[in-house]
């Protein structure tokens, strides 16, 4: 059996901190039910500049210019010891301004949606087409020159027809529309939320163009797995984010579709990336996603009562290629595939009993022949604050006692294993974005250097948010060292069914 | 007697920690009534 290989990576933060105060669920909520809310009041003082977002370690390390470990060389609070020499520009990725993503919100509206002031869309046109990035893989900067508009303009449409407005700075410089005048599918709200992811994937995928050795025209097929929906009213969540994303990028020779299950749709998205590469019902298949506009500043309330800075102020997106094996690349093991079934139950134990143990164990291993787990990758500077622990850490520790239960570890190793199969959170909490994946781009680098031999990238899902069902998700899979064997060296029918005749033959032959 | 026999419960499960389902298994037993339970994501 020969198995489809991870062949690239790209990660891109957004910083959008006017998003953020305006368009943040949590904040939009308080705007309209405590308008005078102390919260509300002490926002300005707490959002970060630009620069600090790009000194920001987590950051550093989620577009590839730091290892993830390396943050435990960095003094906490990490949002008070930035790195210097800190670059937007990453191995893996990019941190782009808010600014230049209003043009890009622009450049990827297909129906006059996103009106912006005349003045500044002839600025950040010009800005959009001269990145390195943007302006080489987006075939549709022309829609920068597009319906050009004025602050009064914009005003009246925020007033009268229920658009959105986009701030820069706390300045009005436009707004995105409803698409629709009753539809409830397609509100300013829901449209302002869809452009926002469709606009970060587009960016991640141009990256994964500018850092990898893969054009768009060779790309066949692309699995978007965000966590929003589009469609109209007859049809809320129809899709598809996937080619309307592949279109930006000029991926003429692709189709697409997007697999949503919550935070675990990225680690379903590349077990299905990996079967139709594996099947060779496509060569070259993109796993990405975008940023979510409603998670910024989600638990920001804790964190101004915490007096830190808002660090949920970064849409987070990311694009991943999946190829033939090249007798290089790590391999995708599609036969190690670790499942929460419908019938595994709710515990915590029963999970990770499913997604991690059962796979292994399955295939003759056990959790001490996996070098490290990514599981949920959350930054814990985000969510210590606000109640919720350090997940990352937290999910370490159960697997780690998952290990002493079945007698692979002594318990006394415990925080010595945790140490060893972890890392430190360093994603934003962008729902999707830190499940799993944000370590693929370094475990590429890990295990073509020699550093491990294998990771366990895990996803896990809050279906129950969607009020159809009390289930969890997860899924989990392999990512290891390519042994260099290219070949499928398997049997097939038609030759066991000729081995068998000439085995006949040569028999009935001795019998003469 | 346990201490949560005959009492009302309101069960606020965290996914990342222990799941409401779980907890209100846990406090059944027990001998409470789950007057309300669910379980919330913080990320």
């Amino acid at each position: 059996m020969t198995f489809p290989v991870l062949k690239g990576t790209a990660y891109t933060l957004v910083h959008t901190p006017d998003i953020l105060v305006h368009e943040g669920k949590l904040q939009e909520s308080e705007m309209r039910n405590s308008p005078d809310s102390d919260y509300l009041k002490a926002i300005p003082d707490h959002l970060r500049s630009f620069e600090d977002v790009v000194g920001y370690g987590p950051n550093q390390a989620y577009i590839g210019n730091i290892h993830p470990r390396d943050l435990n060389n960095i003094e906490k609070p990490w949002y008070e010891h930035p790195l210097e020499n800190a670059s937007t520009e990453g191995k893996f990725g990019s941190i782009m301004s808010e600014d230049m993503f209003y043009g890009c919100l622009k450049a990827v509206d297909m129906f006059e949606l996103v009106v912006l002031d005349a003045s500044f869309q002839e600025k950040i046109a010009k800005k959009v087409k001269e990145d390195p990035v943007i302006g080489k893989y987006w075939v549709t900067l022309d829609k920068l020159t597009e319906n050009p508009s004025s602050v009064d303009e914009i005003k009246s449409l925020i007033e009268e027809k229920d658009a959105k407005p986009l701030y820069l700075d706390n300045e009005l410089v436009g707004c995105i529309k409803r698409a629709h005048e009753f539809d409830a599918a397609l509100t300013s709200d829901v449209m302002f939320e869809n452009l926002v992811s469709k606009a970060s994937g587009a960016y991640a995928l141009a990256e994964l163009f500018a850092k990898n050795d893969l054009e768009p025209d060779d790309v066949d097929y692309l699995i978007e797995c965000s966590e929003e929906g589009c469609g109209d009213m007859f049809q809320r969540a129809g899709g598809n984010y996937a080619k309307s994303i592949g279109e930006i990028c000029g991926c003429v020779n692709a189709t697409g579709s997007d697999t949503r299950s919550f935070c675990a749709a990225p680690a379903h998205s590349m077990v299905e990336a990996s079967a139709l590469v594996q099947a060779g019902v496509y060569s070259n298949v993109v796993v990405l996603a975008g940023g979510s506009s409603a998670k910024l500043g989600m638990n920001g309330k804790d964190h101004v009562k915490k007096d830190q800075p808002l660090i949920e102020d970064c849409l987070g997106a990311f694009a991943i290629h999946v190829g033939e094996n090249d007798g290089k690349s790590p391999v995708i093991r599609t036969d190690i595939v670790g499942k929460h079934k419908i019938g595994s139950g709710a515990a915590p134990q029963a999970i990770m009993q499913a997604i991690v143990a059962d796979p292994l164990e399955h295939a003759g291993l056990s959790i001490k022949d996996v070098d490290v787990f990514s599981a949920e990758m959350q930054n814990p500077e985000i969510t210590v604050p606000a109640g919720a622990g350090d997940i990352p850490s937290a999910n370490y520790k159960m697997i780690a006692a998952l290990g002493i239960m079945k007698k692979v570890f002594a318990r006394s190793e415990l925080n010595e294993v945790v140490e060893r199969i972890g890392m430190p959170g360093f994603v934003p909490t962008q729902g999707h974005i830190p499940s799993g994946v944000p370590f693929l781009g370094h475990a590429i680098e890990m295990i073509e250097n020699g550093d491990i031999h294998r990771t366990m990238i895990i996803g896990k899902g809050s279906l129950f948010l969607g009020r159809l069902t009390n289930l969890f998700d997860g899924i989990s899979f392999i990512v290891e060292a390519n042994d260099g064997h290219v070949e499928d060296d398997s049997v097939d029918k038609d030759t066991i069914r000729q081995m068998i005749a000439e085995s006949m033959k040569q028999f009935a032959d001795s019998l003469k | 007697m346990g201490i949560l026999e005959n009492k009302k419960i309101a069960i606020l499960g965290d996914r990342d920690g222990i799941p409401g389902m779980a907890i209100e298994a846990c406090v059944k037993t027990a001998g409470a009534e789950v007057v309300f339970s669910t379980t919330e994501c913080f990320v």
